[in-house]
């Protein structure tokens, strides 16, 4: 084998994941069930909600509570946050019944379960950064639990600047980081075939 | 386990059967998708709007209900407060530190984000106040150089004498002599809180940016915003954190969290939050490792919705009598590479 490390790297990459495997354009015969396209509700819904979440952080954080405008795109990235968990969970359920970690998917079902456990940190703090009633009872609601456990000596609900800055940057980061090996792992296995029917000996 | 066996195992779970490949247009269908989105997001939008409530802000708890914000400063001068005896991370107090069997991560974490209550909440802030008013200075001196008895002394008096007038429906409290400085200290603080100015004196930092408001949300979280938060159904008992204001849907993906709060014996107890978190930790964990779990990884094949779902594949493909038709040999059914 070549002793180029940058032609090392790249002959593994392209082992694991060959283009016709990364954007194919055929699938099993099985992919036919409206069930498989929860997975692209849901990344639908987490575009949206980047893209309206970064109209906000171009005007800033004060913005949306003066601006009608500014109000609109706070509902957009309100109602895909509703969107986006709704097409999650329903995602998470059907590949549960599917047992969609058989035949080595194991690991893309962990990386799905942990994108969900960060999602709802990352909707939390966005919760915490809307500076109305809500954020406000939240954190002091909330602070008694994380304080609870040790959590909140570090990570303190009522510093707006810290929330605010896990919400916009930090956390969003880490989704988008974790979907998309979520979504590499995906197309590495390919799409999980049908559970073997008792008879073919299971 | 060796390369060999998991390749069995892979083998065993999925149907073996090979699968004709069809053509599929995945860029399309993330496109049709986000544009469904698109289109049921902008109309939710746009009937629904969002909800944004303003903030309780101490000025307005101050002019709403000046004897509960009294009640509260009192509290937080004599020690008798929530917060004031809180425990870790604010001080060393015991009030709310929760244990799990023996260990207390609450104290183990320490006092990282100190407050004393009687200093940073009314002796500190009347400061300003005492530079333009000679009484409440005079006030501040003779609180500061009393002995701590004299201290609890005068602020029994005036807690008897606020407890009076809350009972007898007054809406203001003339303090009596007995109460000393407390009362000019705490009719001070009142006036700097009704005209605006403890809301900033609570927050401003020594480096002019403000971005933190743990103090003003510690002074307003206990009957202020409990006031505002039990008329909209926030409280931890009425599944407290998954509701919003007016009538949008909150952080329903929190319903299991929550849930926990609605068992008597867990909502009840001093160490709650620390055993809900615990059951939640152990939940989330079997969440992540399903694939693992014995038993459970194996459950959806009871259940049978996968019938359903492949419903099409099934049909297509009857399993034959012994030695039917499908060859043994084919490739798994898995992946995009299998197929003709
Ligand atoms: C940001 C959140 C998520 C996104 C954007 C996402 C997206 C996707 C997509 C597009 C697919 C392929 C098509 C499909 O079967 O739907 C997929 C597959 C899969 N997802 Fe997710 N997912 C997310 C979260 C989750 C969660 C929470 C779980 C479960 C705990 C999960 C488990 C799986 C599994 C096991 C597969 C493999 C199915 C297969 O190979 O056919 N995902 N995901």
């Amino acid at each position: 084998m070549s002793t180029n490390l940058t032609a090392r790297l790249r002959a593994r990459l392209v082992a694991a994941l060959p283009p016709e495997q990364l954007l194919p354009d055929s699938q099993p015969e099985y992919v036919r069930s409206y069930v498989y396209v929860f997975g692209a509700m849901t990344l639908a819904s987490f575009i949206l909600l980047i893209a309206s979440g970064v109209v906000l952080a171009l005007f800033g954080p004060g913005w949306w509570h003066a601006s009608p405008v500014g109000h609109f795109f706070n509902s957009i990235h309100f109602w895909s946050v509703q969107a986006f968990f709704f097409f999650m969970v329903l995602h998470l359920w059907a590949q549960f019944f599917m047992a969609a970690w058989r035949g080595g998917r194991r690991i893309t079902w962990l990386t799905g379960a942990v994108t969900f456990v960060v999602s709802i940190g990352a909707a939390f703090t966005g919760y915490l950064s809307q500076q109305n009633f809500d954020s406000q009872w939240i954190a002091v609601q909330g602070k008694d639990a994380m304080n609870a456990i040790g959590i909140g000596a570090y990570f303190n609900l009522l510093n707006f600047g810290q929330m605010y800055t896990f919400h916009v940057f930090l956390l969003p980061v880490a989704v988008a980081g974790l979907t998309t090996l979520h979504l590499l792992q995906v197309r590495r296995r390919g799409v999980v075939p049908p559970i073997p029917p008792r008879e073919l000996g299971r | 386990m060796t390369a060999g066996t998991s390749r069995t195992a892979r083998r065993a779970d999925v149907d073996p059967r090979p699968a004709r490949a069809v053509p599929y247009d995945l860029v399309r269908e993330v496109l049709v998708v986000c544009g469904v989105v698109l289109v049921l997001v902008l109309a939710l939008s746009a009937v629904f709007s969002s909800p944004d409530d303003p903030p309780t802000t101490i000025r307005s708890f101050a002019q709403q209900s000046p004897l509960v914000f009294l009640h509260t400063a009192l509290g937080d001068l004599d020690g008798s407060g929530e917060i004031a005896s809180y425990g870790p991370p604010y001080n060393q107090g015991d009030h709310a530190v929760q244990y799990l069997g023996p260990v207390s991560l609450q104290k183990l974490a320490g006092v990282t984000i100190p407050i004393n209550t009687a200093q940073d909440f009314v002796l500190g802030p009347l400061q300003p106040l005492a530079t333009v008013e000679p009484p409440v200075a005079a006030a501040l001196d003779r609180f500061n150089a009393a002995s701590p008895a004299q201290r609890k002394a005068w602020e029994a008096a005036y807690g008897t004498a606020l407890d009076a007038a809350v009972s007898s429906g007054a809406t203001s409290l003339q303090a009596p002599a007995a109460a000393g400085p407390v009362g000019p200290m705490l009719a001070g603080l009142l006036e700097e809180a009704q005209v605006g100015s403890l809301d900033g004196l609570l927050l401003t930092s020594s480096r002019f940016y403000a971005t933190d408001y743990t103090k003003p949300l510690l002074f307003l979280q206990g009957a202020a915003m409990h006031n505002r938060a039990s008329a909209l159904n926030f409280l931890g008992t009425q599944w407290g954190m998954m509701n919003e204001t007016g009538s949008y849907p909150g952080q329903a993906w929190l319903w299991l969290y929550t849930f926990w709060y609605q068992v008597p014996a867990i909502a009840t107890s001093p160490n709650g939050d620390a055993i809900v978190w615990a059951i939640m930790a152990v939940l989330t964990l079997l969440l992540v490792l399903v694939p693992w779990l014995p038993g459970i990884n194996r459950l959806p094949g009871r259940l049978g919705v996968y019938r359903w779902i492949w419903r099409d594949w099934y049909r297509e493909h009857p399993v034959g009598p012994p030695g039917g038709t499908f060859g043994p040999a084919g490739p798994p059914g898995g992946g995009p590479r299998a197929g003709p």
